[in-house]
Order: structure tokens, then C-alpha cells, then sequence
């Protein structure tokens, strides 16, 4: 199947109708107290507009699109689009909801994912749930805690002053024996109010379950086994669907035999143009008809390859748009004693979670219902309609956990094809990708170029910056040193620069951008730390005048206990710096490199960040550690090796994800920051890795590499050449 | 070729007539309905599918469900005992090891087949034999904490 044919997210010509109203919204979810809130933020809400576009054509609804309810049965029911895939927004976001309602955290219940149920919303991404969604959600319970004091009050016949809240119940602070449940004060009401952002949510001092560190709620569901994912979705009619693929992306299907696949027992062929699939009640015994099918490929021709893409990606390069700009370039250089130009690559990477690309589709009439491990609901179910041609209303996608995403599972090819296959078996359809269709049908993280040319004083400040980031995207680009002279140019758009500039599909890939643009640039910073004689942490402190990115540094040297040294100093430490999400974050790292098989092992890392308000700490904190243990995959290991449109990695045998054995060990700080909103929590701690890693190469053993990943075969031949 | 095939499967004994060059982690799946099991890689190199038998962690993907034959399956449903979850399970939960959850069913399976061979490992033991049980959202070093404390906790027990 022509992998052109899905529907490219990023445009934005489709209407979202989902067809229901707010009416709607509350017959399906019974009698109560429900509070309709939208995202306050204008900023972070523009950032998610964007967002909203990929996930289906256009950006939030004006008018609400997250709901709180108080049931009739005292429990509170928070409905989101947003989805868990493993980085812990189903406890953080009930935490916030409980402690704003004076509820028990068990008493709240999220309901994540159900298009039927949920508000609109473009996807999980970006780091967006807490940062966006949170303080809209808070100010919601704010406010339908206010509702019930003033129900309270009619109820106690008690003026509002004189009642306060606690577990779920209203009562006369002169008098605890004057109360009422907030299930009595719900029963047989139907209240709906939009949220007006007029009442006050609690103060840090007030809180007493948001900043609290909880472990998961989804933990025992985990850990026993029945926690279901989408290829957990069953019916006895289902069958399980194996596609025929090409060896190559745009690879044409020139003659195909199915005969032999038909014979097999139980087993129905689906052919329709040159889209092939086998179907069978067991997934193991279709991949065996699948497997004797004979098909002849013609592979387009090409020699673009993983070494060669950069120069054809610079070639091929659009003109660049200026992301920030101040000063004058040539000023700086006239006054630089020292000028330092390099070009930084990075390659292809895969999302490649544990969990492929998994659906169910089951159409009952004109009605279908679908589950997916997807990061975006939503686009599924425009999508799913758009191939069954059914109104979006009509669609329903279900809640489900997903088994990881890191910005792959945006897309969502595999729910197009089980509901293409639902309608043409007209029975309920599983597909569940192979791992090799996982890295084969991947929005990998773009290859991407940097440039930079930058320039020294005799005092060792950084007088000009000149930046310019091929297909990387702009996340992260802008510098925020303190250079008087400087310039960011990007060229080639956000996730890879358009359907067509690269072999394959590229997309967004934790902390979009960020990773490949704070490793050129913490490198450029070293390499001029060194030029200039100066221990790099000093270097950065001198050309530094923001106190949070300072400050995030001092944390983490402190904690690191960070000796200064000029760099090659052997001790194998190096430092990277970052903001990202409106997160600030230091990363310090030790290795030990074996200069004879270029091995790398990390010793130990420190992070340290500035994510304002910390909901669930302990969350934030396996965020970190998540991020830091991914972050050594792309830093050390991992790329696509390809030949045209053929690819070379299609499994874990040869493309490389973090071990056990490659964890060091990892010390985490979160700066004490209450009073501050809360920034982004899943993505910003990857985007050091990159950066510290090479410079504590760079320390160790004074070789300096411009490529990612800094594999052992680039540092043994650089160690080499050195 | 079709054959019945008989084990105990979390306990229980288990009868079935499937095609027996089929691969366990399928029959289990489908034909047995334990969904815990999961796929990851089809080829045993990321552990998501591991069961035990006879107390030896297997990849289920690449074991047929004739080499089964009277012998004694436990998947991660087969685990806890009489509603009590055991004590890698709850060390998994306590020590927040897993995040979206998909490898840790192999995860706790590995450590058990693991613990029994070695029950006072050290940290290092520990991960070199967790090694080829692949973790994407990076639980890595709170896995090895939670089969530390388990681990101190069945010296007490069994």
C-alpha cells in the first residue's frame, strides 16, 4: 500500500464536525453538575491551535472543550481528549481536580479519549496537558466548587461565607454537624455552567493534594496484566488483518499470486487495486498466508542513502525564515578574537515504542467503532469516516491505553486500513503492525543540518551567533545566550519540511527539533568555551543574563559537584543546557570512553529543572528519567540506515534502544518554583542528552563529533584521526 | 498440523486442539483469551512476550505451543495468588516502574524466572539479567529497584 495515501495531518483543509453539541454531550453523560471549560491560556492555547490542525483540520472549538461533572454519586468525572501513554496525566490531572474541589483523589474519575464523550481536542503532544490543559481544568474546579458552596448555602440556608468544602462535603463552619454530601447536592439537578475564569484557584499554601508525589493510579491494572490495549480489543467474529507491503516506500506492485494464500485453511484474501491483505481469526496464521503470497516490486531507483541525504537535504533546501534576529553580524565578527564555523548532522530516528500501531474497527450499520493506540482520538476519527465515507458522528473511538507514543502515534495509518478492511470483510477488522511495519510506515525525526558560525572576544564573550537549521524545525533553535549580535534562520519547516523532501515520512519525535538543535548549539558553545581557555561552565555563566537558565546551571554543578577545568580536561564531564516547553533545563553528564572500540558508557547524569509548579513531582521526575534514558538512545545509538526508499533497521536487532546495562545513574532536581505556572514535564529533559554527552566526550578524550548519534564506529575513527 | 495439546497453564490444566507449530504467544492471546502476554518484536529480541514454563522465562513468540506439551505455562495473569498480588507486582507499583505498561508484564516474568535462580542479586546482577527486556519510555532503573525490594521481600516468604 502506497504509504502516500493517508491522510497527511499537517493539512488543514478538513472540517472537524464531530456532530454532537453540548446536549448531546449531557445526555450522554447523565444528570449532575457539569462545568464546560475551555484552555485560558492564549499563548499555549495558540501553540495548541497548531496542534489542533494536525489533529484534524482546525483548532479548538471557541467554545468549550473539556467538561467537568459532579454525579449524582458525589464522584466528580473530569472528560478530556487527552490520552495516557504511559507519562502519568491520569493521576497528575485528577490530582489537580481533586485538590481543587476538596474531593478524595480516588473520588475522581478521568475519562480520556472517547470521541463520543470528549470535547474535541487535537492530540497529546507537545507537553500541553499539564501546562495548557491543567490551569483550565483548575480554574474549572474552581469554579463548580463554587457552585456547590452556593448550592450549599440555598441547601443549609447558611450564607456561602460562613460554609467551607472538604471531602466532598459543604458544611457550616460554626456548625460541622450542618452539612451536605456534594452526591445530595447533585441528585436530580441538571446544572450546567460555563466556566467564566472569575474564581480563584487555590493558592500553593492552599494545596493539599496538587505538589504531592503519588504513584500511578494506572499501576494494578499494569502490573496484572489487564490493562487494555487497542490489540487487547476482541469479538468473536473479528479477524485479524496482514497487508501485503512493499520492500521499498513507493515501490509499485507490478504481479501478484494469491493463490497460494487462499488454499490456507479459514483464511480470505482481500484484493482491491494494489492494496493486498489476508484476514484470519488468528493474526499468527494470516502472517503464514500472508507469507505465501507472491508478489513482484518494482523499487523506484535511487542513491540517496543515510550518508549522502545531507548534502541532497542542503541542495534541496528552502529559503529560510528568520526565527529571531537582533544586532549586527558584522560587528560581532569584526570585534571576535576567535570565529568558530561547523556543521552539525543528524539522521533519521525511530518512535519505535513497545507497542506498534495497533486497531480495531467494528462497523454495526452505519455506525462504527474503533480502538487505537493513537496520541490523537480525534484525527482517528475523521479519519476512519472519511474512509468509511461516514459523517464524523457516526465514528466513535474508544478510550484505550497506549503503549507508548513519543509524537509517532499522531499518526494513524493502521485505523485507516483495519476500517478500510471492517468495510470490505463487513466483519470487525484487527490490525496490528509487525514491528518491522512499525519502523516501516515511522514519521521518523528528520535528518537534519546545522550551521553555525560564531565568534569570541578577547573577554570571552560570545559576540555574534549566526544559526542556521536545515529541516529541523524551530523548536529550540533561538539561542538565549547573551550575544548582541546574532541571527536564527530556519530553513525547511518544523518536522522535516514537507511530504516530499525527504525519501520518507518524518514527524514529530519528543521534543520536536529541540534535540537536534540543543545538541549543534551546546557543542558551538563548548567549542568556543575551549577556544577561549575557560572552563565551559563558566563560559556559560559569562554569556548568560537569564537567572532561570542560570539558575538550572548552578542546581545541577552543585548537586554534579562540577570541577571547573578547561576542556579536554580527562575527567569525561560534560554539561548542555536547554529550554524547552517554557521548561529550563541543565543536564550534566560523566562517561568513560574506550578510545580503542569507541565504546561509550555513561557513568552518571544529573538533570536539574525549572518546570514551575510541579503537580506530581514523582511523576515529573520518572518523566525525567524517561527522558534522560531515551535521550542516550539518539545521543550514542540510534539512526535509520537506508538505500533509496529501502530501509536497513526494521527491528531491535540492529537499531539500537537504551538497555539496562547503558542506564546510568541519574539524579534529578526539580527547582522549588510553586508560585510559577507549570511548564511542560515530558519532553524537555531529552533535549540535553545530545549536547552533554559529545561535550563529555570532547572532555574525556579531546574528540570532538559533529554527527548524531556518537557512535562507537565515529568516535573510534575520530579517535583515530585525532 | 493439528494436535491436542496439553500443560498447565497458570495452574489449571489445559487441553487444546490448534495447529501446534503455532507460536505460544498467539495461542495464548487468541485461543486462551490471556491478553497480558503482548507482542513487541515477533523475533525475541524485546522480551514483551515473555512467559514462564516450567519457571524459565521464555519468549512466547518463538516458542511452539507443542514444546509446551506437559509442562507447566504461567503468564503475568497466572501471578498473583488468591487476590494477593505478588510481591514483584507490588514492588512494581510501589517503586512506580513501569509507565505505559506495554513491556511490563515481560518485565515482571523475566524477573521472577530470574529471582528464582538468583533470589539476593545485586544491582548489577540484576541488570545483566534484565538486559534483553527492552523498556522505550526509560523505567530502566526503577525496574531494578522494584526487583531489589521484591527480592527482599520473598526472602521473608517462599
Amino acid at each position: 500500500m502506497n504509504h502516500n495515501r493517508y491522510i497527511e495531518t499537517d493539512f488543514t483543509d478538513h472540517q472537524i464536525d464531530t456532530g454532537l453539541n453540548r446536549r448531546d454531550f449531557i445526555k450522554a453523560t447523565g444528570s449532575g453538575i457539569i462545568l464546560f471549560f475551555t484552555i485560558g491560556d492564549l499563548s499555549v492555547l495558540a501553540q495548541e491551535g497548531r496542534a489542533g490542525r494536525r489533529g484534524g483540520g482546525r483548532g479548538l472549538p471557541t467554545d468549550f472543550n473539556a467538561f467537568l461533572r459532579i454525579g449524582e454519586d458525589g464522584r466528580v468525572a473530569c472528560y478530556t481528549g487527552k490520552i495516557e501513554m504511559g507519562q502519568g496525566i491520569v493521576t497528575g490531572l485528577a490530582q489537580e481536580i481533586a485538590d481543587e474541589l476538596d474531593v478524595p483523589l480516588d473520588a475522581v474519575d478521568m475519562v480520556m479519549g472517547d470521541t463520543d464523550l470528549c470535547p474535541f481536542d487535537g492530540g497529546t503532544f507537545g507537553s500541553l496537558s499539564t501546562r495548557s490543559f491543567g490551569p483550565a481544568m483548575r480554574a474549572a474546579g474552581a469554579e463548580a466548587r463554587q457552585v456547590l458552596l452556593e448550592l450549599g448555602s440555598e441547601n443549609l440556608k447558611t450564607p456561602v461565607e460562613k460554609l467551607v468544602t472538604e471531602n466532598g462535603v459543604v458544611f457550616d463552619k460554626e456548625n460541622k454537624q450542618n452539612r451536605v454530601t456534594y452526591a445530595q447536592l447533585a441528585k436530580g439537578k441538571k446544572i450546567e455552567r460555563h466556566a467564566t475564569g472569575k474564581v480563584a484557584v487555590k493558592k500553593p499554601a492552599e494545596f493539599k493534594i496538587i505538589g504531592q508525589s503519588l504513584t500511578r493510579r494506572d499501576g494494578l491494572e499494569k502490573v496484572t496484566g489487564k490493562a487494555k490495549y487497542a490489540g487487547d480489543i476482541q469479538f468473536p467474529d473479528m479477524v485479524y488483518a496482514k497487508i501485503l507491503r512493499p520492500p521499498a516506500h513507493d515501490a509499485k506492485l507490478v504481479d501478484v499470486d494469491v493463490s497460494e494464500a487462499e488454499k490456507v485453511k479459514g483464511v480470505q484474501v482481500i484484493k482491491e487495486g494494489d492494496f493486498v491483505a489476508v484476514l484470519h481469526k488468528h493474526p499468527d496464521v494470516a502472517e503464514m498466508a500472508l507469507s505465501k503470497i507472491k508478489a513482484k516490486f518494482d523499487k523506484p531507483q535511487s542513491d540517496l542513502d543515510d550518508k549522502n541525504i545531507f548534502d541532497y537535504l542542503l541542495k534541496n533546501a528552502a529559503e529560510g525564515r528568520t526565527v529571531a534576529h537582533g544586532g549586527d553580524l558584522q560587528q560581532g565578527q569584526s570585534e571576535a578574537k576567535a570565529v568558530v564555523e561547523q556543521t552539525y548532522l543528524d539522521g533519521y530516528k525511530a518512535h519505535a515504542p513497545i507497542e506498534p500501531h495497533t486497531a480495531v474497527v467494528k462497523i454495526e450499520g452505519d455506525k462504527a467503532t474503533v480502538w487505537a493506540s493513537t496520541q490523537a482520538p480525534f484525527s482517528v476519527q475523521q479519519e476512519v469516516a472519511r474512509e468509511l465515507g461516514f459523517p464524523p458522528a457516526n465514528v466513535r473511538v474508544m478510550p484505550i491505553f497506549v503503549g507508548g507514543g513519543f509524537g509517532g502515534k499522531t499518526r494513524n495509518l493502521q485505523a485507516v486500513e483495519a476500517a478500510r478492511l471492517a468495510k470490505l470483510s463487513g466483519k470487525p477488522v484487527q490490525v496490528a503492525w509487525t514491528r518491522n511495519e512499525e519502523f516501516f510506515y515511522d514519521s521518523f525525526r528528520p535528518a537534519a543540518v546545522i550551521k553555525i558560525k560564531s565568534g569570541i572576544t578577547d573577554k570571552g564573550r560570545i559576540s555574534f551567533w549566526d544559526y542556521h537549521v536545515y529541516y529541523a524545525g524551530e523548536r529550540g533553535a533561538a539561542q538565549f545566550y547573551d550575544v548582541p549580535n546574532h541571527s536564527t534562520i530556519s530553513h525547511g519547516g518544523g518536522f522535516g519540511g514537507g511530504p516530499s523532501a525527504h525519501p520518507f515520512a518524518t514527524g514529530a519525535w519528543r521534543a520536536p527539533g529541540n534535540n537536534t538543535n540543543t545538541f549543534a548549539r551546546e557543542s558551538q558553545i563548548d567549542i568556543m568555551a575551549a577556544k577561549a581557555g575557560v572552563d565551559p561552565l563558566e563560559f556559560r555563566m559569562q554569556n548568560l543574563t537569564d537567572q532561570k537558565i542560570q539558575r538550572v546551571l548552578k542546581t545541577a554543578a552543585d548537586k554534579f559537584g562540577w570541577q571547573p577545568a578547561k576542556a579536554p580536561s580527562g575527567k569525561g564531564c560534560g554539561i548542555a543546557c536547554g529550554i524547552d516547553a517554557g521548561t529550563y533545563v541543565a543536564t550534566m553528564a560523566e562517561v568513560e570512553v574506550d578510545k580503542a572500540t569507541g565504546n561509550v558508557k555513561v557513568k552518571r547524569v544529573v538533570c536539574a529543572q525549572d518546570m514551575g509548579l510541579a503537580i506530581n513531582p514523582e511523576a515529573a521526575t520518572i518523566q525525567m528519567e524517561g527522558c534522560v534514558t531515551m535521550g542516550l538512545g539518539y545521543a550514542l545509538r540510534e539512526h535509520i540506515r537506508f538505500k533509496g526508499k529501502e530501509l536497513f533497521d526494521l527491528n531491535f536487532d540492529t537499531y539500537e534502544i537504551p538497555r539496562f546495562s547503558w542506564v546510568p545513574k541519574i539524579e534529578t532536581i526539580i527547582i522549588d518554583n510553586k508560585d510559577s505556572a507549570p511548564q511542560g514535564g515530558g519532553e524537555p529533559a531529552i533535549i540535553t542528552m545530545g549536547g552533554a554527552l559529545a561535550n563529555a566526550i570532547y572532555d574525556a578524550i579531546g574528540v570532538r563529533l559533529f554527527q548524531l548519534p556518537l557512535s562507537p564506529e565515529r568516535i573510534k575513527a575520530a579517535a583515530k584521526k585525532a | 498440523m493439528e494436535e491436542t495439546v496439553q500443560f498447565t497453564l497458570n495452574g489449571k490444566p489445559t487441553k487444546l486442539t490448534v495447529d501446534s507449530d503455532r507460536k505460544l504467544l498467539w495461542v495464548l492471546r487468541t485461543d486462551l483469551g490471556l491478553m497480558g502476554t503482548k507482542y513487541g518484536c515477533g523475533e525475541s529480541f524485546c522480551g514483551a512476550c515473555t512467559v514462564l514454563v516450567n519457571n524459565e522465562a521464555v519468549r512466547s513468540c518463538q516458542t511452539i505451543v507443542k514444546s509446551v506439551q506437559g509442562k507447566e505455562v504461567v503468564t503475568i495473569e497466572g501471578l498473583a495468588k488468591d487476590g494477593a498480588l505478588h510481591p514483584l507486582q507490588k514492588a512494581f507499583m510501589e517503586n512506580d516502574a513501569l509507565q505505559c505498561g506495554y513491556c511490563t508484564s515481560g518485565m515482571i516474568m523475566n524477573a521472577y524466572a530470574f529471582l528464582r535462580k538468583n533470589p539476593r542479586p545485586s544491582p548489577s546482577q540484576i541488570v545483566e539479567g534484565m538486559e534483553d527486556n527492552l523498556c522505550r519510555c526509560g523505567a530502566h532503573n526503577r525496574i531494578v529497584r522494584a526487583i531489589q525490594a521484591a527480592a527482599k521481600e520473598m526472602q521473608g516468604g517462599k
